[in-house]
């Protein structure tokens, strides 16, 4: 197998961020000036809770290359449970992922907090590295499969 | 009923007393006591000091053996030493580590033995009462003083014991024979026999403040179900005495000598011959007390 | 057709210096659903807002897309500006280009391209909105306040003061809580009782307070504004409609009974006041022991009382009223220590107390009238030790958290003995001492000076010898064992929370944490408020704590409700989930995953085969509702939805990103 080289690819990497956690810690970096790579869109929700997994499942389909689910650390939920939820969720949904070929780094949680800016930006640097080591994603990605 | 039997060192030698008057009691209610073949020293207490595989595997090796050869019955093991570091190995043998010492003692081991006391299996309901039918004088003037020693209690997590500052078994056991057992507050407290021979000046204050607690609580006799303990309260009475400028007479029995003796044994037979304090005198006492009929 | 308007904004240089905001202006405006694309320096400027409000009227805009700064920043600006506009408030989305994008790159090409996909995504979600409108629930403006200690206490006085009618319901049958039992309080050393006894008068003679006493809550339901609450009266035997505490039934008793009042120490009868300056001031009969009510022997009260008030048939009763807002004031209870610590003697040494012990012996009114006697002989002691943090801060043997009073009052305890005791030799073990309060620190250096021996280290064992007790602990400073022989031991028990409390308040919707000090909705900025809208907590409900913060609480509360009930209606947020009934299967999955119980199931008629039928569906409740969407992710049949941030429109954002 040819080795490719993936330095040059910029991979699209789409982030559900809850609102009262991640989002806030998202809006601290920009605050605090703190730079980060680009290749990141974030879909404000309320809780993370709320991520249904169909989403994920849609963002695969549509070619991003990796997703990230973002919320309060377990036991400081807004809303007291939504992120345990989340959590299991994540568990089964990533077992799944990795069934249909989708490797473990292209679709992680993080539990970051309203003022953790800095956790916020290291996490972004680091995912964004791994997926672009990965090279681009074409597992379940719909014009792959129908072209 | 049967054990498995595990005698341990001291049975042999300085616990010969224990080992004579277990006999008899066991004699006496129909208790078979199967020795392991082949039995090798628990470790106690140099072993585990000096590595965690040597203090595990040694007492481990035994626990396979009894497995092998007596499986299903549960391991009697006199010596509260050996008792803790059986404790110790079944536990390791519950344990992530058993594969590991499995190995090492090149043995399958399953921890299926239960490890019993003598205190445990006397305290069984049929053997109590086999133990109640069997006396046939009562030690009315004995008072005393139940101590425990601190390995059978201790550390909980590895004895799973209930009652770990106030224990209960041996008095009532003791209570058969008619003699009274005195509430104190050192049932469980160590009496430094590990220690006497390296740094006497530590162990000391321990065993002083045993007698002195004994004694204010109106005891006249120490009962012990532990060979250390037991040589440690009895052989050197003499010498705290002299440390403190005391006068402590508390002859020390062994739980099964003073069971014996109230089963109709002599001295002879049950070892309280040749003790170091002096302790045939107070049971000799018994000559008022009377044969229960 | 959709007709939204796009609005960029410059920030003043801090998206323009790095986006090039006429460029995505551009890019929008060719995107479909758009009719208007414009900049603006300052969209949130009063100058800004009206040039969207003009180009709504110019354009006739139905929706809006503003990029600009985050949404938690100006999102409520905008939609108050669309609430005096032809547009609904909720068809609008903000583009976070800011926080989100140009303060967070610096290469102008791709933080611009970024923007116009991030305005591309919420244009995409508003295509979707639908609008939504905010509703309004009346408030009843009644409080129940449960608990009767020193925080529930200040805190019905401060909302009944405030105007409002409170209801305070206790399950002993006085007020007064642990307070009134106290002596002295650290550190000025005021009478306890002579403190809190005037406001317990206050409470019971207040017209906007009604003082349930022998009473528990026993069902909620509702929601902010309007709960539902069923009150268990435990029968008191005794009419406090007729009687007037005279008090002839409580003298001629024959049955004499340990007093919990006074920790075991006193006696009382079997029909009693808490204590002589209970609130209600009319004796209850304690059921369990009186032999009227066991044996049918006796009856002495009844025959001697004058009114005729007592009634042996007593039965609990239940009423129901409703509240605008609930106050938890559960307090505490002390550990049972002599579970936890067999090597303090479990409990069978008579002259070992517990703190609370200590207080009703030094306490003027107390079994003692004041003078500290062991229990075991009445002889005074001449030598005490006090150990601290029992059943606190040992995680081996009972709770890691520490109980935050003990420190004070073991010193209180400390320089009361020396006070009261000539030439009395105190010994204090501790682990550490802790003084955060105004003059505690000076406290305890006082106590210090008195003369008290402070030894840190635990006790690991008490014992009797010789009439004395003799405490074995470890002197951790010089590293021996140390050993204090002494006449009477005090220990400072662990607080826990007061027994059902965590029921209590799971009724209100209000949970604990692992210890059962129930949780407050933040640690900082939400103190007394839950996670239940319009149910509040004050006091060691909450965790433990010493008077001052607990009144502190108490008020802070009552400001809470205050400004509650000040409101005659409650607007709520439309952003909460909706049930499509056709397509509910009824599973009840969204019910078991909802954190605030706002979803139940109801039966509708439906017709299956012709026939007509009843079908479980799922209903919301809007006034409970958090807007979470718990329920959303977690409905397989996907009929339930939470608005404003609904399936269809996170997928369209989903889509439209990265085109």
């Amino acid at each position: 197998m040819a080795i490719t080289d993936n330095t040059n690819f910029e991979p699209k990497i789409l982030a559900f961020c809850c609102n009262w956690c991640t989002y806030t810690g998202a809006d601290l970096a920009g605050l605090n000036r703190m730079k980060y790579p680009d290749n990141i869109r974030i879909i404000r929700l309320p809780c993370s809770g709320r991520v249904n997994p169909q989403f994920i499942l849609r963002a695969f389909q549509k070619g991003y290359d990796g997703v990230l689910v973002c919320g309060c650390h377990p036991g400081d939920c807004h809303y007291t449970s939504g992120n345990y939820f989340t959590r299991r969720r994540f568990l089964l949904m990533k077992r799944l992922l990795e069934f249909a070929g989708i490797e473990r780094e292209r679709f992680q949680a993080r539990w970051i907090s309203g003022s953790e800016a800095g956790k916020f930006r290291d996490t972004i640097l680091k995912v964004t590295e791994e997926i672009r080591a990965l090279g681009p994603n074409h597992r379940m990605k719909e014009a792959d499969i129908y072209d | 009923m049967k054990y498995s039997y595990f005698p341990g060192c001291s049975m042999e030698a300085t616990g010969i007393e224990y080992a004579k008057s277990l006999n008899y009691v066991n004699r006496a209610i129909g208790l078979d006591f199967i020795e392991i073949e082949d039995w090798n020293c628990c470790g106690a207490t140099a072993g585990h000091t000096k590595s965690h595989e040597l203090g595990i595997a040694l007492p481990l090796r035994n626990l396979a053996l009894a497995e092998q050869q007596l499986p299903g019955l549960a391991m009697a093991v006199p010596c509260a030493s050996c008792y803790s570091r059986m404790k110790y190995a079944l536990q390791a043998a519950h344990s992530e580590e058993r594969e590991k010492f499995s190995r090492l003692i090149d043995m399958p081991v399953e921890g299926s033995v239960e490890i019993v006391s003598i205190m445990d299996i006397y305290s069984v309901e049929k053997t109590k009462t086999a133990i109640s039918a069997a006396i046939t004088k009562r030690l009315s003037n004995l008072k005393i003083a139940c101590y425990y020693g601190c390995l059978y209690s201790r550390p909980p997590k590895i004895t799973m014991a209930h009652n770990i500052e106030n224990p209960q078994n041996m008095d009532e056991l003791v209570r058969l024979t008619g003699a009274t057992t005195v509430d104190w507050a050192y049932k469980t407290e160590c009496c430094g026999a590990g220690h006497h021979v390296d740094i006497p000046q530590e162990s000391k204050p321990l065993l002083y403040r045993i007698y002195k607690n004994a004694r204010a609580n109106g005891a006249n006799a120490l009962v012990t179900a532990c060979p250390m303990c037991m040589l440690n309260l009895d052989m050197r009475q003499g010498a705290v005495n002299k440390a403190y400028d005391e006068n402590f007479d508390l002859p020390v029995y062994y739980l099964s000598e003073i069971l014996a003796i109230a089963m109709g044994a002599t001295f002879k037979e049950c070892g309280v011959a040749s003790h170091f304090h002096p302790a045939k005198k107070l049971l000799q006492k018994e000559n008022e007390t009377k044969e229960v009929v | 057709m959709a007709r939204a308007g796009v609005f960029i904004c410059h920030c003043g240089s801090n998206i323009a210096s790095v986006i090039d905001v006429e460029q995505v202006a551009k890019s929008a405006e060719q995107m479909t659903g758009v009719v208007y694309a414009a900049t603006n320096k300052y969209a949130c400027s009063i100058s800004g807002q009206e040039m969207m409000k003009q180009a709504i009227i110019d354009h006739q805009l139905d929706r809006l897309v503003i990029a600009s700064c985050t949404p938690r920043m100006h999102e409520t600006t905008f939609r108050k500006m669309l609430g005096k506009t032809s547009v609904n408030p909720y068809m609008l989305e903000v583009a976070n280009i800011r926080e989100q994008c140009s303060w967070v790159h610096t290469d102008k090409e791709k933080a611009t391209a970024k923007a116009i996909d991030l305005v591309r995504m919420s244009l995409a979600k508003v295509l979707k909105n639908q609008p939504l409108f905010t509703s309004s629930i009346p408030v009843c403006k009644k409080c129940l306040v449960i608990g009767g200690g020193i925080a529930g206490i200040q805190a019905a006085l401060d909302i009944a003061d405030g105007g409002y009618e409170v209801t305070l319901v206790e399950r002993e049958p006085s007020l007064g809580g642990k307070m009134v039992m106290l002596d002295k309080t650290f550190p000025t050393l005021d009478c306890s009782a002579c403190i809190s006894t005037p406001k317990m008068a206050e409470v019971g003679a207040h017209p906007r307070i009604k003082l349930m006493s022998s009473c528990e809550v026993s069902a909620v339901s509702g929601y902010i504004g309007n709960f539902e609450v069923t009150i268990k009266q435990n029968p008191r035997y005794v009419d406090h409609d007729i009687c007037t505490g005279c008090g002839l039934c409580e003298e001629k008793c024959p049955t004499k009974l340990k007093s919990s009042f006074d920790q075991g120490l006193g006696q009382r009868k079997a029909i009693y006041k808490l204590f002589p300056q209970a609130v209600p001031a009319k004796p209850v009969i304690d059921a369990q022991h009186c032999t009227k009510l066991t044996k049918d022997k006796c009856g002495v009260c009844a025959k001697v009382c004058p009114l005729g008030c007592i009634n042996f048939a007593d039965q609990e009763s239940y009423t129901t009223d409703t509240f605008g807002a609930i106050i938890l004031a559960t307090g505490y209870q002390l550990i049972d220590w002599g579970s936890h610590y067999p090597e303090y003697g479990g409990g069978a040494y008579a002259d070992v107390i517990s703190g609370l012990q200590f207080e009703r012996l030094v306490n003027a009114s107390g079994p003692t009238e004041g003078k500290i006697k062991r229990p075991s002989d009445g002889a005074q002691p001449k030598s005490v030790a006090i150990i601290k943090c029992v059943g606190s801060r040992d995680v081996a043997k009972a709770h890691g958290y520490c109980s935050r009073a003990c420190c004070m009052y073991a010193a209180k305890h400390a320089h009361q003995t020396i006070e009261k005791i000539a030439g009395a030799q105190v010994y204090i073990f501790y682990i550490d001492v802790r003084t955060p309060g105004k003059a505690y620190e000076e406290f305890y250096d006082r106590t210090r000076e008195d003369g008290a021996v402070y030894i840190r280290g635990r006790v690991s064992k008490i014992y009797e010898e010789n009439g004395k007790l003799i405490c074995k602990g470890e002197d951790t400073l010089i590293g021996k064992q140390v050993t204090v022989e002494v006449d009477l031991v005090v220990l400072e028990t662990a607080m826990e929370p007061a027994a059902n409390s965590g029921q209590t308040a799971a009724l209100a919707g209000v949970s604990a944490d692992k210890d059962g000090w129930l949780t407050e909705a933040h640690p900082k900025l939400r103190p007394v408020e839950t996670q239940s809208a319009g149910v509040f907590l004050c006091g060691t409900a909450q965790g433990p704590k010493d008077i001052p913060d607990t009144v502190a609480q108490a008020s802070a509360a009552a400001a809470k409700v205050l400004g509650l009930l000040a409101k005659d209606e409650l607007e709520t947020s439309p952003m909460i989930s909706a049930v499509d009934t056709s397509k509910c299967s009824g599973c009840r999955f969204c019910e078991q995953v909802c954190p605030v119980k706002a979803i139940s199931m109801i039966d509708i008629p439906s017709i299956y085969n012709g026939q007509k039928v009843k079908r479980t569906v799922a209903q919301v409740n809007s006034g409970l509702c958090s807007g979470c969407g718990a329920c959303s992710a977690a409905c397989r049949t996907g009929c339930i939805d939470l608005l404003g941030f609904t399936n269809k429109q996170i997928l369209e954002e989903v889509d439209a990103l990265w085109q």
